[in-house]
């Protein structure tokens, strides 16, 4: 497929990661790496008492791309994306931030990367409950040591991006859930960061006021074009915000793809499982489908067949398609191709989902 | 998999399946027979009551030989910190005195305006102007000084200990047990050898003060730091904190609110020790001033100055409380500004009168004693009216319920102490009464059974009568079931100890008080704390009566119990109970309260009488937070042992006051270890048993 995401350059890049609690993680692996295969390896683990968190995840996040890691409670999403952060340390492997071995990073070094180069949301907020709004953002640049007039203007600029204006001065539990995880982004952008870590940031909301923050984090993404490791237990969240998901079970990631190939080609029956209550309508969209089974070309439509754009939801299609349409001219856009797109496919990914 | 918390309940719940429960029961009948077999054996084997005093070992001379070398090597040091001490002690006593009275009501009225509100301040008045009106301002102002400087250096301390611990989590564990030991040790067992190093004087009770005081404050620092949530340490890891931004910046502002508590508890300890404390320093305090009255056994001036303690004690814990929690409420009534405002008003008008007459104190002298001797008068009038139905009172108790416990009913039984001999008919009697209850318990629990027929037992020879074998084969056990094997070889070497070095009789005289101490506190308790589970009312006129006696130093419990009884086992036994009678009504209370509404609702559903309701379904439910509350109790109990020894006992209260008085550091340790050992395993037992209790009612 050709998406233009994945040739995008690297930013971020995750190789053979396993993150293992236990008696003694260090014991399974040598300097030369682990000889046997992963599965196996992670078995073994399991009955010796360990509990392999993260096995042998690889992948690599491109710059600007909303990647998501989506997975039922325990399976280990929060230790994977801490590996990248290394909040928690890796037992095995490399994590590569803009060409630069993490993992090597002393402790002087780390604390810097940390300081300019990411940006955390945590899923209970993670406010300082004594310092105000205010403070509490400003508080990853007091602790650079800039001066007070540039803390302030910058964190009141990042407050007016949230939308927070007015409530500088509340303490973080004057506020509702939604506004403490909004002090939250504006702490984790105050920094202007090169990668953005998100851990679940909306399972603790409403499901409403969840809904809500997707938006605007969308609209937030789209002026600033960050990178973006997005965790979630809600594959309905992730289908919408994501332009990819690594789907996680017991700590292997498997499967990746965008939103529309985890849905129209799962890996496995578990991943099928994961999405069949999804809607595929509301997910999906004219550029995942293109490329007709009939091998009509752009040129051979009708000249009065509609355009459409690339980027435009399934559901959008259903009164032209109801109307008596068979065919659609798709308009690519920078996230997804153009071509042919046929009534019949349509119906056939509404009707039945996955094939 | 369900997590550690399921791993770990795993592994504290035994099986629990009907084979075990009968074993269990079979368990508790051997235990019976053979403490019978002991009872029946003791004319022939004299050594199974008496343990042999040549079976003893001079543990106490050995202790004194251990540490007098290393006391008289650390002497120079302590005489040199002393000296240190004294300078700071002294200035802050002189500034406390020198400031005119006004000021300083106006300074803790301010305070306690912005810790609490308007209430609190007029409590502050009426209460500091009630301490000027009783002649006690001095005195006040003395024992005031000492918590000044104890409370800044108990708090540095115990939260350097508290946030080594936090960082080194090896030292958690050891530093638990010292402050276990530290929590549980009576405090004069430390003031020989305090005494002994840094002199007699006001810098021994200090340090003494401050080894009471720190424990409050490292537990809190080290719970306080735990507690951090997650998210709040990685955010803070994540902005990019050094490690030692991140335990200034984030760590301790986030525990803030429990290192605040820890600070409040700390002052409380350090106000109940520094009363304490006055007994061997003797300069002029609120502590010296009881103790004096109670000698002389002058009522009025007793309970005058017991009051200003109490009074002083309830100040600075709601002041203290109130400041902890002030982040939390809404804006305090006085700002910082406006404290900062009254305070310095204060010093002015402090050196204002200072200047216009340099010599007064402004200070009644005449009216406080007025009152005292009127009040005197009076309470002797009231004494001397009551003291038929108190003598009746104490009588009833004494020869109905202790000396039996003491002495056994073979003992009680002549004519000397109730007037009748036991009879064989008699003694078939008593047995067949003991018997009929142990079987009407049987259906219901085998080890009730086993329970009833060693109490009758026990009532048959007395505490101290009792074949000793027979009593560590029943602690064994008991730790045992409660907390497994380990404990129970750490109690049966606990009693051994104790048994080995002479103190079996002191030993003895202790369960026996505190065994009939905590059995009044629980069924008196207890029982109230049922009714306040029920009644609403109840519970809040309770509330304030169990904050106080909460508050309210150790020591002042011996007033009125001294007041109505006079000296006395007795009177020791109405103090004890007095001061540990809180924990049942609070922990039945709450634990009544906390069961979930839908179990009532079910049960109500089922169709249950409300007799029913509270005994099948709320103590059942409620029974870890009941065995809880007694086992605070029993802490309770021990912990006034050595003061209520002060009205005259024979138990290991007496042996570490007698030690003081002898200068026996050896002895006194030895009791005060004692006394501290028997509270960690009884401690650990009934921990054990909640732990279960707990574990079993979920699983
Ligand atoms: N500090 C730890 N010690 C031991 N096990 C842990 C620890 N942290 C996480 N785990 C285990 O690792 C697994 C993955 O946890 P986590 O990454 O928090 O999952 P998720 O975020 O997907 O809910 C779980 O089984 C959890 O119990
Ligand atoms: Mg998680």
């Amino acid at each position: 497929m050709n998406d233009p995401i994945v040739t995008r350059p690297v930013k971020l890049s995750c190789r053979q990661v396993w993150k293992v609690y236990g008696p003694r993680p260090g014991y399974y692996f040598d300097t030369r790496g682990y000889q046997i295969e992963p599965e196996t390896l992670a078995r073994r683990l399991v009955a010796e008492g360990h509990i392999p968190a993260v096995v042998n995840a690889n992948f690599d996040i491109h710059a600007g791309e909303i990647f998501v890691i989506m997975g039922l409670s325990g399976s280990g999403k929060s230790t994977l994306v801490r590996c990248l952060s290394r909040l928690v340390e890796p037992s095995h492997g490399q994590v590569v931030l803009d060409g630069a071995d993490l993992l090597a990073a002393s402790p002087a070094e780390l604390i810097e990367i940390r300081r300019h180069k990411m940006g955390m949301v945590f899923q209970g907020f993670g406010l300082l409950p004594h310092l105000n709004v205010l403070d509490n953002i400003a508080f990853p640049l007091k602790i650079q040591g800039r001066p007070a007039e540039a803390r302030e203007s910058r964190a009141r600029e990042v407050i007016r991006l949230v939308g927070l204006e007015g409530r500088e001065a509340a303490f973080p539990h004057e506020l509702s859930g939604g506004q403490q995880q909004r002090v939250g982004i504006a702490r984790s952008l105050a920094v202007e960061p090169g990668i953005w870590f998100l851990d679940e940031p909306f399972s603790a909301l409403d499901p409403l006021i969840r809904r809500q923050m997707q938006d605007e984090f969308l609209r937030l993404q789209d002026q600033l074009q960050k990178t973006i490791v997005f965790i979630t237990h809600d594959i309905m969240e992730a289908c919408r915000i994501a332009d990819r998901i690594a789907l996680m079970c017991d700590g292997r990631i498997i499967q990746i793809g965008t939103p529309a190939e985890i849905l129209l080609a799962p890996a496995d029956a578990y991943v099928a499982d994961f999405t069949e209550d999804v809607a595929m309508g509301r997910v999906i969209r004219a550029g995942d489908l293109v490329g007709d089974p009939a091998g009509a070309r752009p040129e051979a439509l009708p000249a009065d067949a509609p355009e459409v754009a690339a980027d435009a939801l399934l559901d959008g299609l259903i009164p032209a398609v109801a109307a008596g349409q068979r065919r659609f001219r798709v308009r690519g856009s920078d996230r997804r191709p153009g071509g042919v797109l046929s009534a019949d496919r349509i119906l056939d990914v509404l009707r039945h989902g996955q094939q | 998999m369900s997590g550690p918390g399921g791993a770990i309940r795993a592994r504290t719940v035994p099986p629990r399946g009907a084979a075990a429960a009968h074993l269990a029961g079979a368990r508790w009948l051997w235990l019976v027979l053979a403490c019978a077999a002991l009872v029946l054996l003791r004319p022939a084997l004299p050594w199974l009551s008496a343990f042999p005093p040549d079976w003893q070992l001079p543990v106490a001379a050995w202790l004194n030989g251990l540490t007098m070398p290393v006391f008289s090597w650390l002497r120079p040091f302590g005489r040199a910190a002393a000296l240190l001490l004294d300078y700071p002690l002294g200035g802050i006593r002189a500034g406390l005195q020198s400031i005119a009275w006004p000021s300083l009501v106006l300074i803790v009225a301010a305070l306690a305006l912005r810790a609490s509100g308007w209430r609190l301040a007029a409590f502050a008045v009426a209460s500091l102007t009630y301490v000027v009106l009783c002649g006690y301002w001095r005195q006040a102002m003395n024992t005031l000084a000492i918590v000044a400087i104890s409370v800044p250096l108990s708090v540095a301390v115990g939260f350097a200990l508290g946030a080594m611990a936090h960082r080194w989590r090896r030292l958690v564990r050891p530093l638990e047990a010292v402050l276990d030991l530290m929590q549980t040790l009576p405090a004069f067992a430390y003031l020989i050898p305090l005494l002994i190093l840094f002199g007699f004087g006001p810098s021994a009770g200090l340090v003494a003060s401050l080894l009471f005081s720190a424990p409050p404050m490292v537990r809190n620092t080290m719970l306080g730091l735990r507690l951090v949530p997650a998210d709040i340490l990685e955010s803070g890891v994540m902005a990019g904190c050094t490690p030692r931004q991140t335990f200034w910046l984030v760590e301790v502002p986030s525990a803030m609110p429990r290192l605040l508590l820890g600070i409040n508890q700390t002052c409380m300890a350090a106000l109940s020790m520094v009363i304490i404390v006055a007994i061997i320093g003797g300069f002029d305090d609120m502590g010296w001033e009881v103790l004096s009255a109670m000698r002389r056994a002058e009522l009025g001036r007793s309970l005058l100055s017991g009051s200003v303690i109490v009074v002083i004690a309830i100040l600075l814990d709601r002041i203290t409380l109130g400041l902890a929690t002030i982040g939390r409420r809404r804006a305090p009534r006085l700002g910082r500004r406006g404290l900062a405002r009254a305070v310095a008003a204060a010093l002015v008008l402090a050196v204002a009168l200072r200047i216009l007459g340099p010599a007064a104190d402004l200070l009644p002298d005449a009216s406080g004693r007025n009152i005292l001797e009127g009040l005197d008068r009076a309470l002797l009038a009231f004494v001397g009216a009551t003291d038929a139905q108190f003598n009746l009172l104490r009588g009833a108790i004494t020869y109905g319920v202790m000396l039996p416990l003491r002495i056994g009913i073979e003992g009680a039984a002549t004519p000397a102490v109730w007037g009748v001999t036991l009879t064989p008919a008699g003694l078939a009697l008593y047995a067949g009464a003991v018997g009929m209850i142990a079987l009407l318990l049987w259906r219901h629990s085998r080890a009730g059974a086993a329970a009833a027929l060693l109490a009758g037992l026990l009532l048959y020879t007395g505490l101290p009568g009792f074949p000793w074998i027979g009593f560590v084969l029943i602690v064994a056990m008991l730790a045992h079931a409660g907390a497994g094997p380990r404990l129970a070889l750490v109690a049966a070497a606990v009693v051994a100890g104790i048994l080995v070095s002479g103190l079996w009789l002191p030993f003895m005289q202790s369960v026996y008080l505190c065994a009939i101490a905590v059995a009044g506190c629980l069924a008196i308790g207890g029982g109230l704390g049922v009714w306040a589970a029920q009644s609403d009312r109840v519970s809040q006129v309770l509330r304030p009566v169990c904050d106080a006696l909460q508050t309210m130093p150790q020591f002042v419990f011996l007033i009125p119990a001294l007041m109505l009884f006079r000296v006395g086992e007795f009177t020791a036994l109405i103090a004890i109970m007095l001061y540990a009678i809180v924990p049942p009504i609070r922990y039945v209370e709450q634990g009544l309260r906390g069961v979930p509404a839908d179990k009532i609702e079910a049960a109500r559903q089922m169709g249950t009488t409300p007799a029913q309701l509270l005994w099948q379904v709320r103590v059942p439910l409620a029974w870890p937070a009941i065995l809880l509350g007694m086992n605070q109790t029993i802490m309770a109990a021990l912990s006034m042992l050595v003061i209520a020894a002060l009205v005259g006992t024979r138990d290991l209260g007496q042996q570490v006051y007698v030690a003081l008085g002898k200068a026996d550091p050896g002895l006194g340790l030895l009791a005060g270890l004692a006394i501290a050992a028997v509270a960690m395993v009884s401690d650990r037992i009934l921990r054990g048993f909640a732990d279960r209790r707990r574990g079993g009612a979920t699983a």
